[in-house]
């Protein structure tokens, strides 16, 4: 089996609503690096720009009742998961209306209600909550798939690959979505990984692929296939999609100017733009519906996060635990 | 009366658990073969599926239990060795305990990590001998560490019922206490409530786990020579009873805690510390711990030297006593 052979492109409702889905995802980002600079988000972000169409299509490829996990680079994945981009903006600005109140901020951004499990801060560490979830929902009757988001350089963490092992060893249905940018933070993958990121997959008895993660619909059909593998109890899939960071790790890294792109480099990959190639599969009306549909939403969700109220100072361990003697 | 070893009370809470709750399974190494004897006869009863043998994977296995959380299910952690405690340190605190702040409250993790046989196990030297209870209770992690088979089985139950993490401890020195047991009176312990394990006028001893057996020896050689000893037993180390201990120390006036923990920030200095700021002692408190910065090494004089033993306890007692 090859990545080609893994399913069929979706039908035109699929072309556009991906293109819905990474252009929504561009410009929340854009719009939310421009409110790190005034200090309405604190903290910063690491931002998704350049890798919108794994989070698209791979979301794409879920029914409502699947379930993800996520990175400290999680906006794209729970944008294209369905939350409110107003209430996910609120949550970066630390606001009571956000999607965690204002408790966990951009690397913790969940949404049980749409199966976000919870972005992750510790590399790695959401592939092994993603499996246990799917056991236990399999457990439980249902047939949710879970899907783990991570980077490449989560490859070298040992708890990603035991919950490889343990996903495989019990057929698990979870799949892993490698976002292989190139980089862990500034290391290159290239003087981070010894061998093969697929073939260390393949060593735990799942199929894994390299695809073109630049292609939303690429990555949909990969992961169309994936899904499906998974929901039939074959067990889990791994798909490493080859992507770029086209900014800054976080967007402190400006100001501490570090140096370990080319830029060259940068815009050799800035030019295979997910956005720019998805878009070039709509007319240019449908793309100008969708383009301003999205500025409409984004800017009801400004006004909505930049008006809500700040947290209670009183309450700042409210939530620590559920239940307290 | 029928007698209910420690070990055998903590086996029932898991069977009982099993029995009333679909969602409560039980993972960890070698649990199929019940190596520490904890999950005996449960993999016949339960099934493979509910009696979960892992790999050697600690990390992943917490984080697995996490996941099963969040999708509903009562996962119980046995951990046969108490520094793998310190492998998934991540894995409980930095994840299981964080989810429910972090996400404003959307989920809940009800993951009940045990350990069976923490502390000195007598002759498992450096990396198996650990106690490290307050680790946990300083992060804030729901900690139990029950000193009798009925409390064993009741804090057991307690704590899978409970929608928060929590760790219990099961001593090592502790499992083989027995105790008379009518089995239709064993009960649900709440968490966070100690008690008085034998009540005193002169001072209040608090004893943790295995430890309030030797406070209750002290207590009684010291009976003999006029000396009323309260030994309090607060059961759950974090939260911990405040009230249940105020109560005691506004009778007794005196206070000395024996604490298997390393001395410095131990749970015995955070004790102190209460007593400091909220008790009116008539003699400075004394704490019996071990060492600052303790490993227990292997010889078995050197193990047994590290231990806070009865003699200390005599001694601090006696301390306090003599100090107006």
């Amino acid at each position: 089996m090859t990545a080609d052979d893994l399913g069929r492109t979706g039908p035109d409702a699929v072309t556009v609503d991906l293109y819905r889905a990474v252009r929504l995802i561009r410009r929340f980002e854009e719009r939310a690096i421009e409110f790190v600079r005034p200090g309405e988000i604190v903290g910063g972000i690491h931002p998704y720009l350049g890798q919108e169409a794994i989070a698209a299509a791979v979301c794409a490829a879920l029914t409502s009742a699947d379930v993800i996990t996520s990175t400290h680079r999680g906006h794209g994945h729970v944008l294209a998961r369905g939350a409110d981009p107003g209430r996910l903006l609120a949550e970066l600005m630390g606001r009571e209306t956000g999607l965690n109140k204002g408790r966990g901020g951009s690397m913790h951004a969940a949404d049980f209600s749409l199966g976000i499990l919870g972005a992750n801060a510790i590399v790695g560490a959401a592939a092994s909550i993603a499996t246990g979830a799917a056991w236990a929902y399999r457990q439980q009757g249902r047939d949710t798939v879970a899907v783990a988001f991570f980077g490449d350089g989560a490859m070298n963490e040992g708890m990603l690959l035991e919950a490889l092992n343990l996903a495989a060893l019990w057929r698990v249905p979870v799949v892993f979505v490698c976002e292989n940018n190139g980089y862990a933070t500034t290391m290159p993958v290239e003087s981070a990984v010894a061998g093969s990121i697929t073939a260390r997959a393949r060593a735990f008895g799942m199929p894994a692929f390299t695809i073109d993660g630049q292609d939303p619909e690429t990555v949909f059909k990969a992961s169309t296939a994936a899904v499906a593998r998974a929901r039939s109890g074959k067990g889990p899939m791994f798909l490493e999609c080859l992507t770029y960071r086209f900014d800054a790790h976080h967007t402190f890294e400006h100001r501490a100017r570090l140096d370990y792109r080319s830029p060259d480099e940068v815009a050799a990959g800035r030019s295979r733009d997910p956005v720019a190639i998805q878009g070039a599969r709509l007319s240019d009306d449908e793309r100008a519906a969708v383009d301003s549909q999205i500025e409409t939403a984004l800017d009801a969700a400004a006004e909505f996060a930049l008006g809500s109220a700040h947290p209670d100072p009183a309450d700042p361990l409210k939530y620590l635990y559920a239940v307290m003697p | 009366m029928p007698k209910l070893s420690y070990l055998k009370a903590m086996n029932r809470a898991l069977a009982d658990s099993l029995d009333s709750d679909p969602s409560v399974f039980l993972l960890g190494e070698d649990i199929r073969v019940a190596a520490s004897n904890l999950t005996a006869g449960l993999l016949s009863r339960f099934g493979p599926e509910r009696v979960l043998d892992t790999p050697l994977s600690e990390q992943a296995f917490t984080n697995f239990a996490t996941g099963a959380a969040l999708a509903g299910m009562r996962p119980v952690i046995e951990f046969q060795i108490p520094s793998l405690l310190f492998l998934v340190f991540e894995q409980i605190v930095n994840q299981a305990h964080k989810f429910s702040l972090m996400t404003g409250g959307q989920c809940k993790v009800p993951v009940t990590y045990v350990v069976t046989g923490s502390g000195s196990r007598t002759g498992w030297a450096g990396q198996h001998s650990d106690h490290p209870y307050t680790l946990f209770a300083h992060v804030g992690v729901k900690t139990v560490v029950p000193a009798t088979p009925m409390d064993a089985y009741g804090l057991l139950v307690s704590a899978i019922r409970d929608d928060d993490p929590v760790v219990m401890f099961a001593p090592s020195g502790a499992l083989g206490v027995r105790e008379d047991v009518e089995f239709t009176t064993l009960a649900p312990v709440p968490l966070g409530v100690g008690r008085v394990a034998r009540p005193g006028r002169d001072v209040t001893v608090v004893a943790v786990g295995q430890l309030v057996q030797d406070a209750l020896a002290v207590a009684d050689e010291l009976a003999g020579a006029g000396v009323s000893v309260e030994v309090f037993d607060p059961r759950t180390v974090y939260p911990f009873d405040l009230d249940g201990l105020a109560a005691s120390v506004a009778k007794t006036r005196r206070l000395v805690v024996i604490d298997d923990s390393n001395r410095t920030s131990g749970f015995a200095a955070e004790v102190l510390a209460v007593a400091a700021e909220r008790f009116t002692l008539a003699a400075p408190p004394r704490r019996v711990t071990r060492p600052d910065g303790a490993v227990l090494p292997f010889a078995l004089a050197l193990d047994r030297a590290v231990q806070p033993g009865r003699e200390q306890l005599v001694a601090a007692i006696n301390a306090v006593l003599e100090d107006k």
